[in-house]
């Protein structure tokens, strides 16, 4: 095997074709010397912000859903003075979003390593990651076993404590989740100081979803060129995308960003001209965007390319849901849990999200008045851009692209019918609310 | 019409300290009024230096301190 420390992986020419961050083997986990094997030893460059040429050059973007450059946030950081602390956010609070805990779960050095390149990217000494401890912990037990494993091989240069999010919408926002790292709860804060200025302890912080890590670890080996070969011009690389299909099943897959969704999801969209069981897609999950079939089938996974229909790749989660199923009852539910999940802090959120839910559910319902949908559509506008987080304009993006895609289920509402056969829920929704200060630390 | 300049100021108002009060309303009605809840909307222009007297006096008679009066972002 191996190579050794300190040995040069520049000559390494990278892995040809996808999956890049995800291993071949995605039935078990890869521990460290598999790892290493597959990519060598962590390429440190020894110093600051010497690794942000190349981020630049392979024009990475955040892959947790703001796509923001990544070379731009390091350099931020960087010289905001003091001394920075760092931050893998891998609290994937998307109910229909899996990628990032696959991501972990199956090749949670790589993460790892990126948050190593990271870290001493901006000069930080200390470093954080944050995970949601479901499923009776088993992740977070996992990566703090490949902690301490690299900690006992001399592998990380800073330490890296574990850090557990709460199991809410809003835990991964990224205020929210320097409020609960500073021993606050994990509800959002309003900004400025941004948290690259103040974040963590005070400290300049850097906030980078895993995936993004991920990508980080590999193009420090195998260069910006390398990972321009697969996505667009604009858009350059891979990305994760959970997808919800609508016989159910849920796929993690790592796509060329400005693959079609045809291909991505041809067995929800149909092929050769006939249509598949799908009547619309919703891309970037809850508070995403509506694409009736038809049109999705034309579109591509890159921002550029969602962008006339009004959305972007957020977190990569695309849900198609079955004619078979009522989209405003799937709207209606969705919605009521977006308002459950609000941290309550902001007037208009607080007010306008419950009326917005019930408006919903009444238009879930047979015969609606006349007037629900405009006061929907009201609230609506009174909710958008007046919180101090996204979850307001996020959960309206959502409802208004449900009551444009979904109008002429609306009219079969208000004749008194719904053309839904198909009556259990559909889109994945946690259990349980906040009922007190605990469930929001 | 004046041009946007970077010594133009503008009210913002802090959503999580907002508890819907009103007096910014009251104080300066040329440029918030308060929504179906009583918390108030905010004109985006910037302030005019004819009303940045009385923009201070609605910052200052905010019982939260949730109004803010800053250069424009």
């Amino acid at each position: 095997m191996p190579l050794r420390r300190g040995e040069s992986t520049a000559s390494r020419s990278g892995p040809d074709g996808l999956p890049r961050l995800l291993p071949a083997d995605t039935t078990m986990p890869e521990g460290l010397r598999d790892h290493l094997a597959r990519h060598g030893f962590v390429p440190y460059r020894n110093g600051r912000l010497q690794l942000a040429a190349d981020l630049r050059a392979a024009g990475l973007t955040g892959r947790g859903g703001a796509s923001f450059p990544v070379y731009r946030k390091l350099e931020a950081v960087a010289s905001a003075g003091g001394r920075p602390f760092v931050v893998a956010n891998g609290a994937e609070s998307e109910p229909a979003s899996s990628k990032d805990a696959s991501l972990m779960w199956l090749a949670p050095h790589l993460v790892l390593d990126g948050l190593q390149l990271a870290a001493e990217a901006v000069g930080a000494q200390e470093a954080c990651l944050y995970v949601h401890d479901t499923q009776g912990g088993q992740l977070a037990s996992a990566l703090q076993s490949a902690l301490s494993e690299r900690w006992s091989a001399r592998i990380d240069r800073v330490p890296v404590r574990l850090a557990g999010a709460p199991a809410r919408f809003l835990a991964g926002q990224e205020t929210a989740m320097v409020n609960l790292l500073n021993g606050g709860l994990a509800v959002p804060t309003f900004a400025p100081p941004r948290v690259f200025e103040r974040g963590v302890a005070g400290a300049p912080t850097l906030v980078q979803n895993v995936e993004t890590l991920g990508h980080i670890g590999l193009i420090a080996r195998y260069g910006a060129g390398w990972f321009r070969r697969v996505g667009t011009h604009a858009e350059p690389g891979s990305m994760l995308s959970t997808i919800n299909h609508a016989d159910g099943s849920v796929r993690i897959i790592e796509a060329a960003v400005g693959t079609p969704l045809r291909s991505l999801l041809a067995a929800d969209l149909g092929t050769d001209g006939m249509d598949g069981p799908a009547q619309a897609i919703l891309v970037g999950g809850y508070h995403g965007t509506w694409i009736p079939a038809p049109s999705a089938a034309g579109l591509t996974l890159d921002n550029a390319g969602l962008r006339p229909a009004g959305a972007s790749v957020g977190a990569g989660v695309l849900a198609a849901l079955p004619a078979a199923h009522c989209g405003l009852a799937e709207a209606a539910r969705v919605v009521h849990y977006l308002a459950l999940e609000s941290a309550g802090q902001c007037g208009p959120c607080l007010n306008g999200l419950p009326r917005i839910a019930k408006g919903l559910a009444t238009l879930a319902g047979m015969r609606p008045g006349p007037r629900v949908r405009a006061d929907v559509e009201r609230w609506a506008g009174l909710v958008a851009g007046r919180g101090a987080c996204s979850h307001p304009d996020g959960s309206v993006r959502f409802v208004r692209s449900a009551l444009t895609v979904f109008a002429a289920e609306l009219r079969h509402h208000e004749r008194g019918a719904c053309s839904a056969t198909a009556r259990r829920p559909f889109l994945p929704l946690p259990s349980g609310t906040a009922v007190s200060d605990e469930d929001w630390s | 019409m004046r041009m946007a300049t970077d010594m133009d100021k503008q009210l913002r108002v802090n959503p999580i300290e907002c508890s819907g009060h009103g007096a910014c309303a009251e104080l300066l009605p040329e440029m918030i009024s308060l929504d179906e809840w009583g918390y108030p909307l905010i004109d985006p222009r910037p302030v005019p230096p004819a009303l940045e007297r009385q923009a201070r006096r609605a910052v200052n008679g905010c019982p939260v301190l949730a109004l803010q009066l800053g250069r424009k972002r």
